[in-house]
């Protein structure tokens, strides 16, 4: 599934995406910011342009078919819900699934959350079919060092309501995940497993396989996080073999407030609802009720419908370009990036140097420049980047920085963009007096 | 909008020569501040001899704006009543807020002194925060450190 573990790439080898005709679809492109100045988007971590065929769709809705779905007998309403369910299944099959393993969410936060609060609702569950992965003292949740806050504090504060244990795998010098003691922290009463399938801030792709086999062998569910690599390589859920898969819209071309939780049928069957509400239920009587199947058990009320439009029209787009050549295109971006950064002095990258097992996030400190301030000068030069602790302070600390700069490539980014940055980062140097980590005046 | 004015020499100066830097004893009180979105902190301390700072002593580190700020305040305050002190953080709230426009910067050179220096990070909304931090924990270690006036 990750085609990374080959020769680290170098230099300007062709890219696989026709940069100039991609960047025509993206109307935000078009317009110029700090006086006049071409954008440069490198922020796609945070959240992605979107693409015209997206935009589009939404409207598309909005002017033809709104009305909410799953409610009423009127022709809006049927067509609503045909717009809707026919968007979930090639969101499903964007990923392999099928679509009643589906649930949308607002976001990657929201869909780790619905889990996190399942399985507290599970030990409370009055029905006995939803207490199966009830969790409790004694029991132990595993995470890592690496993962993006959305993927930390849910965990904490599960095991702050139910008295389980949290636990995590670290991370070596280099910012990869720290496999030695796999087998003690992933033990016989580890519950639940959930792991990022690309850091968001260093860019590290974990070898998911090992951990999921092993969590398996003791009998726990894995989740994997997906939302910094749903959008940038091809992830098929039956090969995966996890038990969740969550990632965002809005990081992949789409609108934002739509995100997708992927579970096994039989593991969402066991899971008691999140939110309660509307059109999540079966029978509903003053003393009690019941609720439906998956997937509509987590969707309370009128759901996200034009976003959800929206974001099977992202995966359409992603689709047509083709998931390898995405992939394959931001892996050529990175090696020439990593490169070109690492050649100036008092430069240093935090995270993997090379592009093998590493996806696109960059993150860098330059000697003598605090990151923000880093970031600041770009952002003068029309360079759109993040910087601070990207949501993952603990990741930051473990590598003995502040925090970082971080440039985020995706389908539109060129290597002009890279020489941009590259540019960019020897005028904060120039414009800071440091030169190479030495001040020069 | 250039750069420069944001990135005044002044300031550059205080970030790489701190005023006043590093924690001392004695002191009334010690606060801790971040800024959760980028990381920055600050540690600092604060002394008050009747109603007069008599030391405003700091420790943190982050970007160049939130650190130099300290450093400016610190020349500003310490010597000052707790009461003259707020007054002067609420004058710099007040630069911070000016979006730019430099007749508040011109009407405060008198009373902000190095500090007038960061008027045009108020053309900058998500480096105000870095600027106010320190005011924000000077703020909140005297209030801590000093009961107000005497009755």
């Amino acid at each position: 599934m990750t085609a990374t573990a080959t020769t680290p790439a170098t230099g300007r080898t062709p890219l696989p995406l026709d940069v100039e005709a991609v960047r025509a679809d993206f109307p935000i492109l078009g317009r110029t910011v700090r006086d006049g100045k071409r954008l440069v988007y490198l922020d796609s971590g945070a959240t992605s342009q979107k693409p015209r065929q997206v935009l589009d769709a939404e409207r598309w809705f909005y002017e033809n078919v709104n009305a909410a779905p799953h409610r009423g007998a009127h022709q809006l309403a049927e067509e609503a819900t045909e717009a809707y369910e026919a968007a979930r299944a090639t969101i499903a099959a964007f990923i392999g699934a099928q679509p009643d393993e589906v649930v949308f969410t607002r976001n990657t936060t929201e869909a780790i959350n619905l889990v996190a609060y399942a399985f507290s609702n599970a030990v409370t569950a009055k029905e006995p079919e939803f207490r199966r992965y009830a969790v409790g003292q004694g029991d132990e949740i595993v995470v890592t060092e690496m993962e993006h806050h959305a993927n930390l504090i849910p965990w904490q504060q599960l095991c702050e309501r139910t008295g389980a244990t949290l636990r995590w795998l670290g991370l070596t010098d280099e910012g990869r995940l720290d496999l030695s003691d796999l087998d003690t922290v992933v033990n016989e009463r580890t519950k639940f497993v959930t792991v990022t399938q690309q850091s968001n801030i260093l860019g590290t792709m974990p070898p998911l396989a090992p951990i999921i086999a092993r969590a398996h062998e003791v009998g726990a569910l894995v989740m994997v996080d997906g939302a910094q690599s749903v959008p940038h390589q091809p992830v098929d859920v039956a090969a995966l073999g996890a038990d969740f898969l969550v990632f965002s819209g809005h990081k992949m071309l789409g609108p934002t407030g739509v995100g997708v939780l992927w579970g096994r049928a039989e593991v969402l069957d066991a899971l008691p609802p999140f939110l309660t509400g509307g059109s999540m239920i079966e029978v509903v009587r003053m003393e009690g009720s019941t609720f439906a199947p998956p997937p509509q058990r987590f969707e309370a009320g009128v759901p996200m419908t034009a976003q959800v439009i929206g974001l099977a029209a992202a995966a359409d787009y992603l689709t047509a370009l083709g998931m390898e050549a995405v992939q394959a295109h931001e892996e050529a971006l990175t090696g020439y990036a990593l490169e070109q950064l690492q050649a100036i002095p008092g430069v240093r990258v935090v995270g993997p140097a090379d592009t093998v097992a590493r996806g696109g996030a960059i993150s860098f400190v330059v000697d003598g420049i605090h990151p923000h301030d880093v970031g600041q000068v770009l952002d003068d030069q029309g360079i759109a980047v993040r910087v601070g602790h990207h949501c993952a302070w603990p990741v930051v600390r473990r590598m003995g920085v502040p925090a970082t700069t971080r440039a985020t490539f995706y389908v539109h980014t060129g290597y002009d963009d890279v020489d941009a940055l590259v540019e960019g980062v020897r005028h904060a140097q120039r414009f800071f007096g440091v030169d190479g980590g030495e001040e020069v005046r | 909008m250039k750069l420069q004015d944001m990135y005044q020499e002044i300031i550059l100066d205080h970030y790489r020569n701190p005023h006043g830097r590093g924690l001392r004893d004695p002191f009334d009180a010690e606060v801790h501040h971040v800024n959760p979105t980028c990381g920055d902190e600050v540690t600092l301390r604060v002394k008050v001899d009747g109603d007069t700072l008599t030391d405003v002593s700091y420790q943190g580190q982050g970007c160049s704006i939130s650190q130099a700020s300290v450093s400016a305040m610190y020349d500003l305050v310490v010597g000052k009543s707790v009461p003259e002190a707020l007054a002067t953080g609420e004058d710099f709230m007040r630069l911070m807020q000016a979006k730019g426009d430099t007749s508040v910067a011109d009407e405060l050179e008198d009373t902000l002194e190095d500090a007038v220096a960061f008027a045009g990070v108020s053309k900058y909304p998500a480096r105000i925060k870095c600027a106010l931090m320190s005011w924000m924990a000077l703020k909140d270690a005297s209030a801590r450190a000093w009961g107000g006036p005497a009755a």
